[in-house]
Formats: C-alpha cells, sequence, structure tokens
C-alpha cells in the first residue's frame, strides 16, 4: 500500500517537474494577489499591518483553489484516472497521494515565500513565524478539501467557478483560524497555540475523512 | 410481528399520489398554525423588550426569525438524510425528495438572514454585522446554493444525484459549527451579537407562538416539498406509462 502510494506521489511530482510553469503560475498568482491589496487600500504600515493576516490567507485560499482544477484533469482526460480506478488498490490511498503531491507543489511554495509577503506587510518577525506554522498546517487541509470538489466537478462545463461555489464555504474554518492565529500572535505569542491546534485537528480530521470522501465522488464523477 | 414494507412506498408511482393527497392537508395546518402564531405573538403576547416605549416592538420579528433559522436547519439535515438513504438503499424517491427539499431550504435561510437584518437595524445599529451566527447562517446559505448548482451543472440525473448527495453529506460538517456557533469560541475574536438561550428561560407567551410557528412552517414545508416532488417524479418519469395516465387524466378533469 506504501509502494502505490509512493508511486503515484512520485509521478505526479515528476510530471510537474517536467512542466514547471504550472507550479510557477501558483505562486505567482499568490504573490500578485498580496501584492495588490496595499496598491487598493492604501500602504499605511498599521493598517497593512492589521489587513497582513486576512489578505494573506485570503490569496493561499484562492492561489490553491485555481490549482485544484488541474488536480484530476489532466488524468481524467487521458484516461489515467479510470485505469487507476481499476487497479484494484484501495481507491482512497491513490487519492491520497495525489493530494498529497498537489500540496507539495501548490502548497509548500506558499509556506516558504511567506515571509517575503509578510515584509511587505510589516509583519513582525514573531507573526512571520506563526503565519508558516498556520500556512504549512492549514494548507494541506484547503488541499484535502478541495480534492472532494474537484473529484465532484470533475469534466463538468464551468467546472471552475462551480468549483469555487462548493468548496470555498468549506474553507471558512481554516481561514478564520488561520488568519486568527496570526492576528493573535501580535498581542501576545502564547495565545496562538489553541489555533495551531485546532488547525492540527482540521487537519488529522480531513486526512482520515476528506481521501474516503473524495474517491467516493471520483467514483461517481467517473460511473 | 407485522412487518412493512418500507420500500413500497419508495416506488415513485405509489408515492405520487399519497403527496397528492397529503398536500392540502399540509398546506391547511400550515395556513392555520401560521396564523395563530402569527396573531398571537403579534398581538397577544405583551411587549417584552421596552415596557412603555412603543419603539421596541420590533422584536416581535422573532416570530418569524428564528421558526425559519431552525427550519433552515433541519431542513439541511433533511437534505443531507435523504441524500444519504439514496446513496445507501439506491432508490430513486431519495434523491427526488432531496433535491424537492434544497429550494425551500435555501428559502427559509434566506428569510432567515433577511428577518435577521431588519431586526438588526433598529437594535444593533446595522442590517449586518460579522457575528458568527450570521456569519454560518450565511455559509448555511452559500451550502444550499452549492447543491443546487452543483444539481444543474450536470446533466446526466444519476450522476447529478449522487454527486449532489455526496456534497450535502460532506456539508453536513457545517451544521452543528452553525448550531453551535452561538458559543463564541474566544469573545476577544469575535463580538456575539447573539446570546447564549435554552428554551426553557424564555418566556412562554413567546415561546409558545414560536413554537406553533415552526410546526407551522414545517407544515409548509412538507406542502412545498410535496408538491415540488410531483413535478420533479413526473419529469423524471414521464417515459413510463403510469405517468401518460395520470397526464391524460389530468388533461380530460
Amino acid at each position: 500500500m506504501f509502494k502505490v502510494f509512493y508511486c503515484v506521489l512520485a509521478r505526479d511530482i515528476t510530471l510537474a517537474m517536467r512542466r514547471r510553469t504550472d507550479v510557477l503560475t501558483t505562486l505567482f498568482f499568490f504573490i500578485i494577489v498580496v501584492s495588490l491589496f496595499p496598491l487598493g487600500v492604501g500602504s499605511e504600515r498599521e493598517q497593512l499591518r492589521m489587513l497582513g493576516p486576512g489578505v494573506v490567507w485570503v490569496a493561499a485560499l484562492l492561489a490553491s483553489m485555481l490549482a485544484l482544477e488541474r488536480l484530476f484533469a489532466a488524468d481524467y482526460e487521458d484516461g489515467t484516472l479510470e485505469q487507476l480506478l481499476l487497479t484494484g488498490q484501495p481507491l482512497a490511498v491513490l487519492v491520497l497521494a495525489k493530494v498529497v503531491a498537489h500540496w507539495l507543489l501548490t502548497g509548500l511554495p506558499l509556506v516558504l515565500i511567506a515571509p517575503l509577503v509578510a515584509m511587505q506587510y510589516h509583519l513582525s518577525a514573531n507573526a512571520v513565524w506563526v503565519m508558516m506554522a498556520a500556512l504549512a498546517i492549514g494548507t494541506p487541509v484547503l488541499s484535502l478539501i478541495g480534492a472532494i470538489g474537484a473529484a465532484l466537478t470533475l469534466g463538468l462545463r464551468g467546472g471552475g467557478i462551480l468549483l469555487s461555489l462548493l468548496i470555498l464555504p468549506l474553507y471558512v474554518p481554516v481561514l478564520v483560524y488561520g488568519a486568527g492565529a496570526v492576528a493573535v500572535s501580535a498581542i501576545d505569542i502564547a495565545d496562538t497555540e489553541p489555533y495551531l491546534y485546532l488547525l492540527s485537528a482540521f487537519l488529522l480530521g480531513a486526512s482520515l475523512l476528506a481521501p474516503l470522501a473524495a474517491a467516493a465522488a471520483l467514483r461517481i464523477s467517473l460511473e | 410481528m407485522m412487518t412493512t414494507n418500507w420500500f413500497k412506498f419508495a416506488s415513485p408511482a405509489a408515492f405520487y399520489p399519497i403527496a397528492g393527497r397529503l398536500i392540502p392537508w399540509f398546506g391547511r395546518i400550515a395556513a392555520a398554525l401560521v396564523l395563530i402564531g402569527l396573531f398571537w405573538g403579534f398581538f397577544l403576547t405583551a411587549n417584552q423588550l421596552g415596557g412603555s416605549n412603543p419603539q421596541k416592538e420590533y422584536y416581535r420579528i422573532i416570530f418569524v426569525h428564528v421558526p425559519s433559522a431552525w427550519m433552515s436547519m433541519w431542513l439541511y439535515l433533511v437534505l443531507a438524510g435523504w441524500s444519504a438513504i439514496g446513496l445507501v438503499f439506491n432508490t430513486r424517491l431519495s434523491f427526488m425528495m432531496a433535491k424537492a427539499a434544497a429550494p425551500t431550504g435555501a428559502l427559509f435561510t434566506f428569510l432567515a438572514l433577511w428577518t435577521g437584518a431588519l431586526w438588526g437595524r433598529p437594535s444593533w445599529g446595522t442590517y449586518w454585522d460579522w457575528d458568527p451566527r450570521l456569519t454560518s447562517e450565511l455559509l448555511l446559505f452559500f451550502l444550499y446554493i452549492g447543491y443546487m448548482a452543483l444539481h444543474s451543472a450536470i446533466d446526466d440525473t444519476r450522476r447529478a444525484d449522487r454527486a449532489a448527495a455526496l456534497l450535502a453529506i460532506v456539508g453536513l460538517v457545517m451544521v452543528p459549527v452553525i448550531f453551535l456557533s452561538i458559543n463564541c469560541p474566544d469573545p476577544n475574536q469575535c463580538a456575539a451579537l447573539h446570546q447564549r438561550s435554552d428554551p426553557g428561560s424564555i418566556h412562554l407567551s413567546i415561546l409558545i407562538p414560536m413554537l406553533t410557528m415552526t410546526f407551522g412552517l414545517w407544515a409548509y414545508s412538507f406542502a412545498a416539498v410535496f408538491a415540488r416532488l410531483r413535478t420533479i417524479i413526473l419529469t423524471r418519469e414521464s417515459d413510463s406509462a403510469w405517468v401518460r395516465d395520470v397526464i391524460a387524466k389530468e388533461a380530460t378533469v
């Protein structure tokens, strides 16, 4: 089972590395969205410091959602997905491998670029660490929940917009506690712990249930 | 022990006439209960907020607001429940029931938000605030919209039914969040405008009309959902002989 997991993971990452622009597009989308806000709302330091956590999280949400469309689409078009369904391996494990690959390619870069983005918003060093931790725990949850939506909207016309309609309401708890952790760190760094614990709980719950739901959704879509 | 074959009514052909006979009854019950509840709440219940200040009469919105908020959550449970039954037993009627319940649920969610805004303006000085419960009710509205959007985006009925059903079950995680969002986890983070309450602490002259309204809206939901269900049945089963008989019969009346 681990072998299957590793195989799918390695395959997806190799494929993505052959076409790096896809990965970079998501990253630059994130940077551009974050950079647009100061131009729109004005660049006073205090205001930016207050807006920063929320803006970064919303941008991360949108970036991860845009990338989701591609999670199953290419495999669906060339028939690989059907073959994966026929392998007799547990589909949830295959889905989990694909989600992990997806996160490594789109979520992890966002975590790593966070300090740079935080500088644009004059966040303190503590807030940067908290933001990185929160993003590191929170973005996998986004990928996991998003996989369900991506599987449900597979091959539909207007799938992208539909996907956002289905998935964004479910992202809200992650957004609230992710941005909350960073905002609270400005008051007292010790107060961030419950937020991070709660995000971790979301991650555990999502990694247990979301692959199963996404696998069921894939079966429905490919029936 | 007598065994009842519950699946007998799971056939659209068997349920169609039953639903037709039940609709007028539920309609009458709904009209009666809503009239009683509103009359009681608007005219018989004493003014609870303002004392002699007639401006506080706006609190009577509660007789529409709370029942519709309850129904919005309840109908989502109904929707998800029928979806789950449909996925497990593979019964066509369950999916139709779920699909028929969605617009009524969305309607009540909208009504709860709308009456909430009308209540908020005089009492809090704003139509909208990011109170946890308001926000989560808005999310519920998005869930209903998402369910209907996904269903209508898929042309193949079977796939649409099953995909939307799965979405409804996934969205179920939000219902306890909405229900419990009154207990704000951190008072510094969210200024909760709704206060914690339990039915025992509500004055009976408010509680009884509120419950009457709730049952009235519940009966209305039955009538509306059954009416919608009948058209869905006719549309989907339009190839079958019994539907042609029904249509032929209704055309002659």
